[in-house]
């Protein structure tokens, strides 16, 4: 055959074929473009949330080389001449950071504290002179003032405030009032920040003598990590001081938000495999579909070359534009999301920043060529075995089910398996929890691959048990023909089993999780009623006065009181929560949710404080149980000893309590931020908050009652899932669109197949009956296998990949409601769409359909 | 109107603001003037919330000054500098000229603030090296709040640091300077060959037409400078003669005044001559003075109708196309004095960080015709704002 007839040839072929076939087509290129889409959108979303994010944050520190910071939010101001004076210091910039409180407002303006920067404008105007505040022509001096506060355009469009407008702020539980002088020189759209003078921050907010950080400029060829060594050294007698680069600030940025965000690319790499499977079933069944017309092509002389690279052709176009189609609805997605939602898809790590999408060429490439590929190894499979078929045997009607036979070998899947098992055992790479994810894929691949034997075993089985009992002529005819076809019936299956698998595996973890959340609410919140002095923000407490003044309201029968503050321990890792109360030592448990993890009161050394750290405290930094370790809450750091180890669902950067009475004599700070109230009985919490108010400080006080905490969270809780639910969502979408593409496929491939069974006198009805029952058999056997792998999937979520990327351990718990009503509609779906998938093929002549079959 | 009305100078900040104050000029007070005025205009404009402001007392006439003390740092006055110019000779016979000033200057910030960070003073400092092998100024500013030991300007005598620029007075009187500028360093001793020379009436020196607008003023003339100066990657021995002035003072300028024209000059008798007028907005004299010191210490005044500058050669700047008369005569009762420039580009730009532009130069100086000495000579308002 001349070349141009050729290639006339196969483009005809392959138009022909998507022609006669275009749902088929559609659905592959549409579950292509979904996976593609979805990895690219969450990859932008993140990319541009974390870049802003870093961005903002770089910005604060100017153009500083380090950053001396101690391991509380403040520090002693004495050692900021000492290190403007130091050999090798060409600036010293002192800063004090404030996250100041926001009294009144609604919901979301509470929540939010405004971060204040406290600046020597004389030295920041050298290190950081994009946060310089820009004051009326007229009054240069409010630069100094100590009443003048400069706000960036995104805090005054958030406060309601503009230039010359006052800004109430809280302090404690003391209000005070700035006057907005201006704007800022230059900071990024969308950042929330404030300016003011660092003299005068001290004196408003009541930090006499404090700063939060000093940034060095060094001179010029000092070396730096030479510098920070001697640094280091030197500071060490005077504090607990860390000093770092900019780069590790980062570091500290990207360990905050990374496994959030890993946890969400594989997401959509999981649903960019499932499209990688419809495509695999698509194509092979497309393949055994056109059986005789590529015998036919072999005998007219195309050589088996030429056959492969046609069906890997046909690939590669639903490939790539499945790939393109995705990357379009990817950005599209990603632009929507980042204007409506935000940067952090609800998952809070990246607030008060406005990012922007910005097209990623190279990851645009990654996610082509990861469609494009996967489209190429779901058509290898099939074309390979087109290829290598002998063209007359496979001119004969009837060998379909012998095409895929090869699919059918159990040792690959059974490796899969126990490959898959053997991961969940390792530990997790720089703290992802990379085993766990691979793990999950493979027990997917394995669970699939080993699908046409299972459902070949189990539907003869009850094919037997079935034609045994005499049962009724369609369901027998049904099962005869999924006990002895069992490849083809497993393609179809394919797709079923993975959405299900992934819808379980998912809802049972969100479910999990949920519930061990709503459990830990409840053990932590035991008392009557909460005053908080501020939501957020580390403006100071309530004062030994006011507590007592608090303390001794009638109808409370008992107060605790909370100290809680941050303290950094590590320059590359966010900080982690101090908090003070009171904890019965002989019974901690009565107020911490406590694992098993806990060394009994009685084996404490007695001249240790015994301290009880959050799981991540135990994996992040090591904090055994029994482990003598010292905090740098005071100079000389104290010991402490690990007595326990608590489940914290609220910080995964690691949390710490410790008995007030220990903290108070080690750190001589005697404020308190929180207070946990239990009331008398017949006392309401409204009387109380009502007699709470009367106090001179009572408009500073938040109440809330264990249940609005609990709703609030929970709320929180959902909003952080809800792309979770999303891609719960499109798994679903795929997974019926493949039940549609395989039945549609399935039943114009068994054309004569419903021919001859019309002439031995089977009606119609029937016929269509059988495709129903074939399809809810299928299905359901799917349902059941996709739940058993599911369940493993889940266990590996719950217990080694949420362990190894948030740090905390959770109880299974099964959404039993959810998950049935999942698994019927998915019945109900793929049962009528079998039947109308069915309905085409039967409705043509009988007599034409058996005489395709020369 | 002057170069102060369009962008302030002196604090690296100020430069966004752009802003207009129109206040008086110091005498010879020069950039701090500007300083100065936006303080009493931003003062004016805007009491502060509930914050008690400092008040500062007025300069008054007949109060002595006295020596130590006085040498020392005033911080309850407003504003307050020391000034020191001169020329310098390298060991090849290369002339070079140099200027290092230092202002401390009270802000408004509320004296109640315990913070050791509040910015009560502000400590502001300028140096330049005129290098006529260069053509151009090489100069350098920095300021601070005072605090921590890293800035400050001590009571008591003579002590003003920031950060690695200082000037301290020993006992012995002599001054040690030292200064570490972006493209230069400098480090002098200066010690004194006479008394300091009080100006006006016994150190009190009007500014213009109203008694309170006046300054505490005396120099140190005829210092003998040993040091040296690295720059341009060698360092140079250098000898010479210098001037120093302090003055200190709450407000000094009338409304009217725009600019000021100013020389100090040591004479190769032994005599020393300072002058000054302060121009109002149309060009002509607000006010103006003339000391002159003769060898054996006998002063003469010279009141404002006797002293009259007369600009002889202008030179236009290629930056700011400010017009200076840098060759100017100077009518000092029957005497004249003719400036003429060490280079004419002695005009120190820093609108990039600072904002601020003047002319400050070294300058020869002829009596009536026969040459009688050297001396600095500034002129500050004649660059005009870029409104458009």
């Amino acid at each position: 055959m001349p070349v141009g007839h050729k290639r006339t040839l196969s483009r005809w072929l392959l138009l022909g074929e998507w022609q006669a076939h275009k749902v088929q087509a559609a659905t592959a290129i549409i579950s292509i473009a979904l996976g593609v889409a979805l990895g690219y959108a969450i990859h932008l979303i993140n990319a541009a949330a974390f870049n802003e994010f870093s961005a903002a944050a770089r910005s604060l520190s100017g153009q500083s080389d380090l950053q001396v910071r101690s391991a509380q939010s403040t520090f002693d101001e004495s050692i900021y001449p000492l290190l403007a004076r130091h050999k090798g210091v060409e600036l010293a910039n002192p800063v004090l950071e404030i996250d100041a409180a926001l009294p009144g407002g609604d919901e979301e303006r509470k929540r939010a504290p405004l971060k204040i920067l406290g600046l020597d404008i004389f030295r920041a105007s050298v290190m950081a002179p994009d946060l310089i505040g820009i004051p009326a022509e007229d009054k240069l001096f409010d630069i100094l003032a100590d009443d003048a506060i400069f706000l960036s355009p995104a805090a005054m469009e958030w406060l309601e405030v503009k230039q010359g407008d006052l800004l109430q702020l809280r302090v404690g539980t003391q209000p005070i009032t700035l006057r907005v002088a201006g704007g800022l020189a230059r900071v990024r759209a969308g950042q929330r920040l404030a300016v003011m003078d660092v003299g005068a921050a001290q004196w408003r907010f009541q930090r006499l003598g404090q700063l939060s950080r000093i940034e060095l400029k060094l001179v010029r060829g000092v070396d730096r990590s030479a510098f920070k060594t001697e640094l280091g050294q030197e500071l060490a007698a005077r504090g607990h001081f860390l000093i770092s680069e900019t780069a590790d600030q980062e570091v500290r940025v990207a360990n905050m938000s990374r496994a959030y965000r890993v946890n969400l690319n594989m997401l959509a790499m999981v649903a960019l495999f499932t499209g990688a499977f419809l495509v695999f079933s698509t194509q092979a069944l497309s393949v055994v579909r056109r059986r005789h017309q590529f015998a036919l092509l072999r005998v007219l002389g195309f050589t088996r070359s030429q056959l492969l690279r046609q069906i890997l052709v046909e690939g590669s176009v639903l490939g790539a534009t499945g790939s393109i189609a995705g990357l379009m609805l990817g950005y599209l997605t990603a632009a929507v999301a980042l204007h409506y939602f935000g940067g952090d898809l609800g998952g809070g790590f990246f607030p008060g920043i406005k990012p922007s999408v910005n097209f990623d060429t190279s990851a645009a490439m990654v996610f082509f060529i990861l469609g494009l590929g996967v489209t190429l190894l779901g058509s290898a499979v099939p074309a390979w075995e087109a290829a290598n078929t002998r063209p007359a045997p496979a001119l004969k009607a009837g060998s379909e089910d012998v095409a895929l036979a090869k699919l059918a070998r159990p040792w690959p899947a059974l490796l899969c398996l126990a490959l898959g098992g053997v991961l969940t055992r390792l530990p997790p790479i720089f703290d992802l929890p990379l085993f766990g994810y691979l793990a999950v894929a493979l027990l997917l691949i394995g669970g699939i691959a080993l699908m046409p034997r299972v459902s070949a075993l189990i539907f003869s089985a009850i094919s037997v048990a079935a034609s045994r009992h005499g049962s009724a002529a369609t369901p027998v005819l049904a099962l005869a023909r999924l006990a002895n076809a069992p490849n083809q019936a497993s393609v179809a299956l394919g797709g079923v089993l993975a959405s299900f698998t992934l819808i379980v595996a998912m809802a049972i973890m969100v479910n999990s999780f949920r519930v061990s959340v709503d459990d830990w609410l409840k053990h932590v919140l035991p008392a009557d009623l909460y005053v908080r002095t501020a939501v957020s923000g580390d403006t100071r407490g309530l004062t030994p006065d006011e507590k007592n003044g608090i303390a001794a309201v009638p109808g409370i029968l008992r107060a605790d009181f909370f100290r809680s503050s941050q303290l950094m321990l590590d320059a590359g890792r966010p900080a982690v929560a101090l908090i003070a109360r009171p904890i019965d030592i002989t019974d901690p448990g009565n107020t911490l949710p406590l694992t098993s993890d806990v060394v009994p009161a009685a084996q404490l050394p007695m001249e240790a404080i015994p301290i009880w750290v959050s799981e991540a405290m135990v994996d992040l930094y090591g904090f055994t149980p029994g482990k003598r370790i010292t905090l740098p809450i005071a100079v000389p750091a104290p010991d402490f000893v690990v007595a326990g180890v608590w489940r914290d669902y609220g910080r995964q950067f690691g949390a710490i309590q410790m008995r007030l009475k220990d903290y108070q004599a080690l750190s001589g700070d005697l404020k308190v931020n929180d207070a946990a109230l239990w009331l008398e009985a017949g006392i309401t919490p409204e009387e109380v908050i009502a007699s709470l108010r009367l106090f001179p400080f009572g408009q500073a006080l938040e109440f809330a009652e264990p249940g609005q905490i609990r709703a609030l969270s929970l709320n929180i809780f959902d909003r952080s899932f809800a792309v979770t639910y999303l891609l719960e969502a499109v798994a679903i979408i795929i997974g019926l669109l493949g039940v549609a593409s395989s039945f549609s496929a399935q039943a114009l491939a068994r054309r004569k197949e419903f021919g001859a069974l019309r002439h031995i006198g089977v009606t119609q009805r029937q016929i269509l009956g059988m495709l129903a029952v074939e399809g809810a058999l299928l299905t359901s056997l799917g349902i059941m296998l996709g739940f058993g792998l599911g369940w493993c999937i889940s266990l590996i979520l719950v217990f080694i990949v949420n362990p190894q990327s948030f740090h905390w351990t959770m109880q299974l718990a099964l959404p039993w409601k959810a998950l049935i009503a999942v698994a019927i509609a998915l019945l109900l779906s793929a049962a009528l769409t079998a039947v109308a998938s069915g309905r085409h093929s039967v409705s043509g002549s009988a007599i034409r359909a058996v005489r395709e079959d020369w | 109107m002057p170069f102060y009305t369009h962008r302030p100078m002196h604090i690296g900040f100020l430069r966004h603001a752009g802003g207009t104050a129109v206040m008086g000029i110091p005498l010879r007070s020069r950039l701090i003037a500007l300083l100065l005025g936006l303080l009493v205009a931003c003062f004016a404009a805007t009491p502060p919330v509930a914050a008690s402001p400092p008040t500062f007392p007025h300069v008054r006439q007949g109060v002595p000054l006295a020596f130590p003390r006085d040498y020392g740092a005033h911080p309850g006055f407003r504003t307050e500098w020391w000034y020191v110019t001169g020329w310098l000779e390298t060991r090849d016979k290369k002339p070079l000229g140099f200027q290092i000033t230092f202002f401390r200057s009270a802000t408004d910030h509320d004296p109640s603030n315990p913070s050791r960070f509040a910015p009560r003073q502000l400590i502001i400092a300028h140096a330049a090296l005129s290098d006529p092998a260069a053509g151009k100024l090489l100069h350098d500013q920095k300021s601070a709040r005072e605090g921590f030991g890293l800035a400050y300007a001590k009571q008591g005598d003579t002590d003003v640091k920031l950060d690695d620029w200082n000037i301290l007075r020993q006992e012995d009187g002599r001054y040690q300077t030292s200064i570490t500028a972006d493209n230069f360093v400098v480090r002098f001793s200066l010690t004194p060959t006479q008394p300091p020379m009080l100006q006006g009436d016994n150190g009190f020196s009007r500014k213009g037409p109203h008694a309170v607008q006046a300054s505490y003023y005396y120099s140190e003339p005829h210092l003998r400078v040993a040091g040296t100066v690295f720059h341009n990657g060698e360092e140079k021995a250098v000898t010479g003669t210098a001037w120093l002035d302090h003055e200190w003072s709450s407000e000094y300028l009338d409304p009217d005044a725009d600019g000021w024209d100013w020389v100090g000059a040591n004479l190769d008798d032994g005599s020393a001559l300072m002058a000054f007028q302060i121009r109002g907005k149309d060009g002509t004299k607000v006010w103006a003075y003339a000391g002159l010191r003769d060898a054996n210490g006998r002063f003469t005044k010279f009141a404002p109708e006797q002293v009259n500058f007369e600009p002889q050669r202008t030179w236009r700047s290629p930056r700011t196309d400010a017009t200076y008369p840098v060759g100017i005569r100077i009518h000092v009762g029957s005497t004249v004095w003719s400036l003429s420039p060490l280079y004419d580009d002695q005009e120190l730009d820093s609108r990039q960080t600072t904002g601020a532009v003047y002319w400050e130069g070294a300058v020869t100086i002829t009596r009536d015709g026969n040459p009688a000495g050297r001396g600095y000579f500034e002129m500050t308002g004649y660059v005009k704002p870029l409104r458009l």
